[in-house]
């Protein structure tokens, strides 16, 4: 009983991580519509980045957010405008854009790699922060871990905020529904895109600094974020939030219950399973209206 | 391609069978890593050219043929292990195939960006629970020369098919799906087995490459054996010559084998931020490929 | 004379209570139809009163919810485009589409290679090459489709349609966006199709084209058949005025 618990508590931890990662993912695919593959080498960029400000500057994580945040907002408003910029302009019509998109992204990843490889080598780190026991639910969890859980759902629940509350959070909406009618209506879609582009980035790099509280990771763990990731999109329904949401816990519960019970070798064939069964089942994801 | 063209090229690659007859050191294994990338790559661009889906699954089924090697090589025949090889790589891609090319072309990209490693991770998880022994020795009597040769030869069989291809109905129906699928189930074709059916096909000379190859190292493990740089190197390839036509992608494969040759061998540290750029300067300056950019060249319009 | 011809024969198409839902827009409620062979069946009605949307079901590009589509006695409710196809359900696009990268001869040979008739290699090209002089294409084989103005894109898109030799030629606003003479040029083409005895259901807003070619209408609003009749009769009729009319006010 106790094991189901502490399970269930991880499961959820887990599957808030990969939410937050996804809605990241969400806004520069469903706004942007790029398709960025480069996408789980930030979530490990970020983690790097706090390991670095805890281990050398002992900066908290925490603290940490609030640095690396800003940056990757400016870094992916950059890597728009510089890099994506000309594809977009390029391409003919949205499925150009889209293979372009994930040819560009696919070189991105093995730059961003490289040079994380060559920074921090291959091997698997960590550090510890916070790891005090918690009981909660009659289950044992590090305290770290609910911290992280925390904190996702002040940013998604801030970001949900701004984009239902504020003018440019319903252009970005509307950018989502209908990229058609969106410059009618007034909309700088140039603007918009990029504004987009860069929120997802910044959403990723604080997922990379949450998860790095409590997971081991290395430099090469960035394809099965952007996998994972992907997954969660599709099944929530580019461009729906709330998607992400449910989509993420129901990621994370079932990789976790599969690691605990059947074996942790296996989570990633636990991510296709569901992702196939979406495929047969809801081509257009859990909360996707089929297009006319 | 004409009949003509196509026997003048099966000559040319009869001719360079001579090879390993005047050097078994330093230009045979560069010659062995040219022709295992020109199967590969044009094996992708006979599948991801006309229909436009790009496929991120090479490693996959590379490492699927050398696999079946590092497991089957000292039990049955050699001949007998190659098929196998490709009936399995033939299998998986069916699958993947009936599961997403029904679907539109994101599902395809994002479901074969991770089969490399979600093959991996269950083969090792099949080794340590199973057979409780990771990693194989692989002894199999095939000399370099013989990896070679069957190199050469699974390029021909495959430039013979693409020729054959373009001039045959599947070939013209993959052309129809490439320009507009709407239209394509319009006029009869059913666009999900004709996916299927060329995705099989070029998975199975990708399986083949990989068994071809795996004698080449004498230890195989899921992690050499499923190396995700496979599916980007021959996916940079193949984009730098250009997919629309058959010989296009060589193009690609001569210049990029010659030049990651002496990236490995003198920034060994630093190889994969250098092809990582080269792929991007290849997605943005020569987007049609340089095959692409000699049509431009030769209709006499501004390249 | 399409009285005569319904009473005799059984229909080629029958359509019953065909309903099709995009969320909670209701696009095509209860639909019911038939098509005799011979016949030019119009299939009027307002923007957005779901005409496309019907034939997309009829056609399989979409599958409805409810109700059947039965061709010739078989039902073939639901059954993918390429299988509707080589039944011999042959269609246009309202946006036109023709295949950019191909030459003329090669986009008809793409109606020809895989329809209920197959031709490949010569036969396809020289049965190509007929089709692109019957709607007036002829000795422009070879030329990209991708430089025809408006008007021969739509011609080509016809060819390509009849090459796959139709029982039942689907026409979604064919003759929309033609010039005077295109038009004229396009109606008589429409014609000597029917005296071929060809089988055409049109969605069409140009009414004078409808007068002159159809024996029959079908008015669709709101997703649903509000009448149906010969041309004059239905075009006078209450509730299709006002269905008109009240679309324009609006």
């Amino acid at each position: 009983m106790e094991a189901a618990a502490a399970t269930l508590v991880t499961g959820l931890v887990l599957g808030g991580m990969y939410a937050l990662v996804a809605i990241g993912l969400t806004l520069q695919y469903g706004v942007a519509r790029i398709m960025n593959l480069a996408y789980g080498e930030f979530v490990v960029a970020a983690a790097f980045a706090a390991l670095w400000l805890f281990t050398s500057l002992g900066v908290s994580p925490l603290i940490g957010l609030a640095l690396v945040m800003p940056l990757a907002f400016l870094a992916n408003w950059a890597i728009y405008r510089i890099f994506l910029t000309p594809l977009v302009r390029r391409a003919p019509n949205a499925g150009a854009l889209e293979t372009d998109s994930i040819l560009a992204t696919f070189g991105l990843l093995f730059v961003v790699q490289g040079v994380m490889l060559a920074l921090f080598g291959g091997a698997y780190q960590s550090y510890s922060y916070l790891s005090i026991p918690v009981e909660i639910f009659g289950a044992t969890i590090t305290a770290n871990r609910l911290v992280a859980l925390g904190f996702a759902a002040v940013i998604g629940g801030g970001l949900w905020f701004l984009l239902t509350h504020t003018r440019t959070g319903t252009a970005v909406r509307a950018v989502a529904v209908n990229p058609a009618a969106a410059p009618l209506v007034g909309i700088d879609m140039a603007r918009t895109a990029a504004l987009a582009f860069a929120a997802g980035g910044a959403v990723v790099a604080s997922g990379g600094v949450l998860v790095s509280t409590f997971l081991t990771f290395n430099a090469a763990m960035g394809v099965v974020f952007t996998m994972k990731a992907l997954v969660v999109v599709i099944m929530g329904g580019v461009g729906n939030l709330m998607g992400c949401l449910v989509a993420g816990l129901l990621l994370g519960l079932t990789e976790t219950l599969v690691a605990s019970f059947v074996d942790p070798g296996l989570t990633l064939a636990a991510t296709y399973g569901l992702f196939l069964t979406i495929l047969i089942a809801r081509p257009a994801g859990l909360f996707g209206v089929a297009a006319r | 391609m004409s009949n003509t063209a196509l026997a003048i090229v099966l000559a040319g690659l009869a001719a360079m069978a001579a090879l390993p007859f005047l050097d078994t050191g330093f230009w045979l294994a560069l010659a062995i890593s040219i022709a295992q990338y020109a199967v590969l790559a044009t094996a992708w661009a006979m599948f991801s050219g006309p229909t436009r889906y790009v496929s991120l699954a090479t490693a996959a089924f590379f490492g699927i043929g050398a696999y079946t090697v590092a497991v089957l090589g000292e039990v049955l025949p050699w001949p007998v292990v190659l098929l196998v090889a490709g009936v399995i790589g033939a299998v998986l891609s069916l699958l993947v195939g009936f599961a997403t090319l029904r679907l539109s072309g994101v599902y395809f990209v994002v479901f074969t960006f991770g089969l490399a490693e979600l093959i991996r991770q269950l083969v090792t998880w099949f080794e340590v629970n199973v057979t409780r022994s990771m990693g194989r020795y692989v002894f199999v009597e095939i000399t370099q020369a013989q990896i070679y040769w069957q190199l050469l030869a699974l390029f021909g069989a495959l430039l013979a098919l693409g020729t054959w291809l373009a001039r045959s109905r599947l070939g013209f129906a993959l052309h129809v799906i490439g320009e507009d699928e709407t239209v394509a189930r319009h006029v009869g074709i059913d666009t999900a087995r004709a996916k299927v059916a060329l995705f099989a096909l070029s998975s199975v000379f990708m399986a083949l490459v990989g068994a071809v190859m795996a004698p080449r190292w004498t230890y195989l493990d899921p992690a050499i054996a499923f190396n995700p740089s496979i599916s980007f190197t021959v996916l940079i390839m193949a984009l730098l010559g250009g997919t629309r036509s058959l010989l296009g992608p060589l193009l690609g494969v001569v210049p990029l084998a010659l030049l990651f040759e002496v990236l490995t061998a003198r920034f060994p540290n630093h190889f994969s931020i250098l092809v990582g750029i080269v792929f991007l300067l290849v997605v943005y300056a020569v987007p049609q490929g340089v095959s692409g950019l000699l049509a431009r060249l030769r209709r006499g319009a501004p390249a | 004379m399409s009285a005569a011809l319904q009473s005799q024969t059984a229909p080629l198409l029958r359509v019953e209570g065909l309903r099709r839902a995009f969320g909670g827009l209701v696009a095509v409620d209860g639909l019911s139809f038939t098509v005799h062979p011979g016949e030019i069946v119009g299939l009027l009605g307002p923007n957005g009163s779901g005409k496309t949307t019907a034939l997309n079901l009829i056609s399989g590009a979409l599958a409805p919810d409810a109700g059947r589509v039965v061709l010739d006695g078989r039902d073939v409710t639901g059954l993918p485009a390429h299988r509707l196809t080589r039944l011999g359900i042959a269609r246009t696009f309202q946006l036109v589409r023709v295949l950019p990268g191909l030459s003329l001869n090669e986009n008809v040979v793409a109606g020809l290679a895989f329809g209920r008739e197959p031709a490949w290699g010569a036969e396809a090209r020289s049965r190509a090459a007929t089709l692109l002089t019957r709607v007036g294409l002829g000795g422009r084989d070879n030329q990209p489709a991708s430089i025809l103005t408006y008007g021969d894109q739509k011609r080509l898109e016809l060819a390509r349609a009849l090459a796959l030799s139709p029982r039942l030629l689907l026409l979604d606003e064919w003759l929309a966006g033609l010039n005077l003479t295109e038009l004229r040029g396009g109606i008589d083409l429409i014609a000597s199709l029917r005296d071929e005895g060809c089988t055409v259901l049109m969605v069409e807003h140009v009414m004078d084209a409808i007068r002159a070619l159809a024996n029959r209408c079908v008015v669709m609003n709101a997703g649903q058949h509000i009448a149906e009749g010969p041309p004059a009769e239905v075009l006078a009729d209450h509730a299709v005025i006002q269905a008109y009319l009240g679309d324009d006010d609006a």
